[in-house]
């Protein structure tokens, strides 16, 4: 079987994000960048396929800049095959994403197509759900557990509700929740392994994929600051404000 | 400008959260409320009486991403919006039905400008874009928690629509928390529970009970197997906004205050003066949650809070 794990550079997600005071977005440079923690999981999650015996090939892809090449050594290191970097400079919404992910799709065929859930810089939760439209594959969305079960996937999702295991058949697309898995540190032989392992440069135009914007970002704020509060000192002061603030809630 | 707005239901109950979007896409224009999948008698008309709704539509049958899809698809040429709530059922099914529309999302809608401007979170809650939509439609997940829920008394009329679609997907099965609770995502009081209240969660439980509250918690927490994954809020859980959020050992990760930003009130209770969450709560108790949980229920007990 073929694994494709799509995988994105992100801010670190322990750095405190800062919001620009001009308003044009969060200030990204000389902030700590790091491979998004869902993708980490989605990387595991084909490194132990491919441990089980289900994958003979890993292949991690990436679409930012030059420097999203660190993320793919991550990868790599953690036991993927081959890399490939979607060169761009541009900051690409979901749709074209998820469009350039669907030429990596036809051209390498796999059998599974592993994604984070969701990218914690825009948080947006899109791309593989929208890689599964774009290339008419099933979705397994926020996964977290995987079997291989016959010619397909039996998948167990967190949902509202709780959790359902669903059957899809192959070729299908997976998005992995944080509870699949716990993501290897790569011991230093593999780290440096991954280095001479083939990682294919390509830019972005080579794809022929229409990558305008369809939405202005007219700005960006920080959130509302909330006042400090007071401490209270015994359980009956608690108890009072907590029953003075219910008996000033409007009925809803 | 028409809106095509695709309810939330679960075993035969319309989800409290349809109504909270349905006030909000109200601000767009008249909606069609769509309702996909079984058991949709009760749910239909529970619809029907949404303030807003122009017409309750019904897709008997169907109930996967892939399936639904091209049911919503086939509808959509027809609305200038397509909407549904940001719960997993609408992050599941909507960016797929943006991408065959070829049409860019606007997820997690918490506040809406205008007709195509729209404020979205990032970073976990500490940033927030305006958006303006350019496309000729508009497809757009909408937290239910930033809004507050349309009235009752409409009489819309229900109408069924084809709905012959085959799905790729089976479901196998449901593993459900049983709980009788307030739904947590729409609760106007939730008790959270971090990893420190460890196996006794039993004691939140009774907290939340003697307020009529939610129960929510930590990753760590869940992770840790003491509370369903269903109850975790945060960035990767459910995103609240209650009146009131009272929060017991748990210290305030960056993740879990993304899904506690629109709680109007913060009280915590923690044994660390400088946990984070003690920084930004309104009322803060320091102390051990073991001695003080006891203590207050039979305080609010006694102040006649009993539900
Ligand atoms: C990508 C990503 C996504 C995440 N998403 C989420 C999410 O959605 N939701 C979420 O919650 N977390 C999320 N996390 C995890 C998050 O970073 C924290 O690890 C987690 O929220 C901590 O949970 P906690 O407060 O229960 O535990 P801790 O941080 O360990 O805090 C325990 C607290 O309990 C207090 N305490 C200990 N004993 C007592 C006692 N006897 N009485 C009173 N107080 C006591 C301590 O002082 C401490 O403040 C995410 C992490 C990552 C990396």
């Amino acid at each position: 079987m073929k694994i494709l794990v799509a995988i994105k550079r992100v801010v670190d997600h322990n750095v405190r994000i800062r919001v620009r005071p001009d308003g044009t977005g969060v200030e990204t440079s000389g902030v700590r960048m790091s491979m998004n923690p869902f993708c980490k999981h989605a990387v595991e999650a084909a490194v132990q396929l491919g441990e089980a015996g289900h994958g003979d090939e890993i292949v991690v892809v990436s679409i930012g800049p030059k420097a999203a090449t660190d993320v793919i050594l991550t990868a790599l290191a953690m036991g993927a095959h081959r890399g490939i970097l979607v060169e761009t400079d541009a900051e690409l919404e979901t749709l074209a994403i998820a469009k350039l992910l669907a030429k990596v799709v036809a051209e390498e065929n796999p059998d599974i197509v592993l994604l984070g859930k969701q990218a914690v810089d825009d948080d947006s939760n899109h791309v593989g759900q929208m890689l599964a439209a774009l290339t008419d594959r099933p979705q397994a969305t926020f996964a977290s557990e995987i079997r291989v079960v016959g010619q397909g996937l039996e998948v167990v999702r967190e949902v509202d509700s709780g959790r359902e295991t669903i059957a899809i058949p192959l070729p299908s697309i997976v998005t992995a929740d944080l509870r699949l898995n716990t993501p290897r540190n790569a011991a230093l032989p593999m780290v440096m392994k991954a280095r001479s392992k083939p990682l294919a440069v390509r830019p972005v135009a080579e794809f022929g994929v229409d990558l305008t914007p369809r939405l202005t970002i007219e700005k960006v704020s920080p959130p509302p600051e909330r006042m400090a509060g007071i401490t209270v000192g015994s359980v009956a002061e608690l108890a009072a404000f907590i029953a003075e603030d219910v008996s000033q809630m409007e009925a809803l | 400008m028409s809106v095509l707005l695709i309810a939330d239901h679960d075993r035969g109950a319309l989800s409290p959260a349809t109504a909270r979007v349905v006030s909000a896409a109200s601000q767009l224009g008249p909606i069609d409320l769509l309702v996909i999948g079984q058991d949709t008698d009760t749910v239909a008309s529970a619809a029907a009486k949404l303030s807003g709704v122009a017409k309750v539509l019904v897709a008997e049958g169907v109930s996967a991403s892939d399936a639904d899809t091209s049911v919503i698809e086939r509808l959509a040429s027809g609305y200038q919006y397509v909407i549904q709530s940001a719960g997993s059922v609408g992050k599941d099914r909507m960016p797929r039905v943006a991408a065959r529309l070829d049409l860019m999302p606007v997820t997690d809608v918490v506040e809406i400008l205008g007709a195509n401007r729209f404020v979205r979170p990032i970073y976990a809650g500490n940033a927030f874009q305006t958006v303006t939509d350019n496309q000729i439609r508009h497809v757009l997940t909408i937290r239910a928690s930033a809004f507050r829920a349309a009235a009752g008394g409409n009489d819309a009329p229900i109408e069924v629509v084809d709905s012959a679609v085959t799905s790729a997907v089976r479901l196998i099965a449901e593993h459900r928390t049983e709980s009788d609770t307030p739904d947590l995502a729409t609760a106007q009081i939730v008790v959270g529970g971090g990893i420190a209240v460890g196996s006794n969660f039993q004691l939140i439980e009774s907290l939340a009970n003697s307020l009529g509250a939610a129960i929510g918690a930590t990753r760590a927490a869940v992770d840790a197997g003491y509370a369903p994954n269903d109850w975790q809020v945060g960035q990767t859980g459910k995103i609240i906004a209650p009146d009131l959020y009272i929060a017991i050992g748990i210290s305030g990760a960056l993740q879990h205050l993304a899904g506690i930003q629109g709680a109007k009130k913060i009280v915590a209770i923690n044994s660390d003066p400088d946990a984070p969450i003690v920084k930004l709560a309104d009322v803060a108790l320091i102390g051990d949650l073991f001695e003080i949980i006891p203590q207050l229920i039979a305080e609010l007990d006694k102040a006649g809070l009993k539900h």
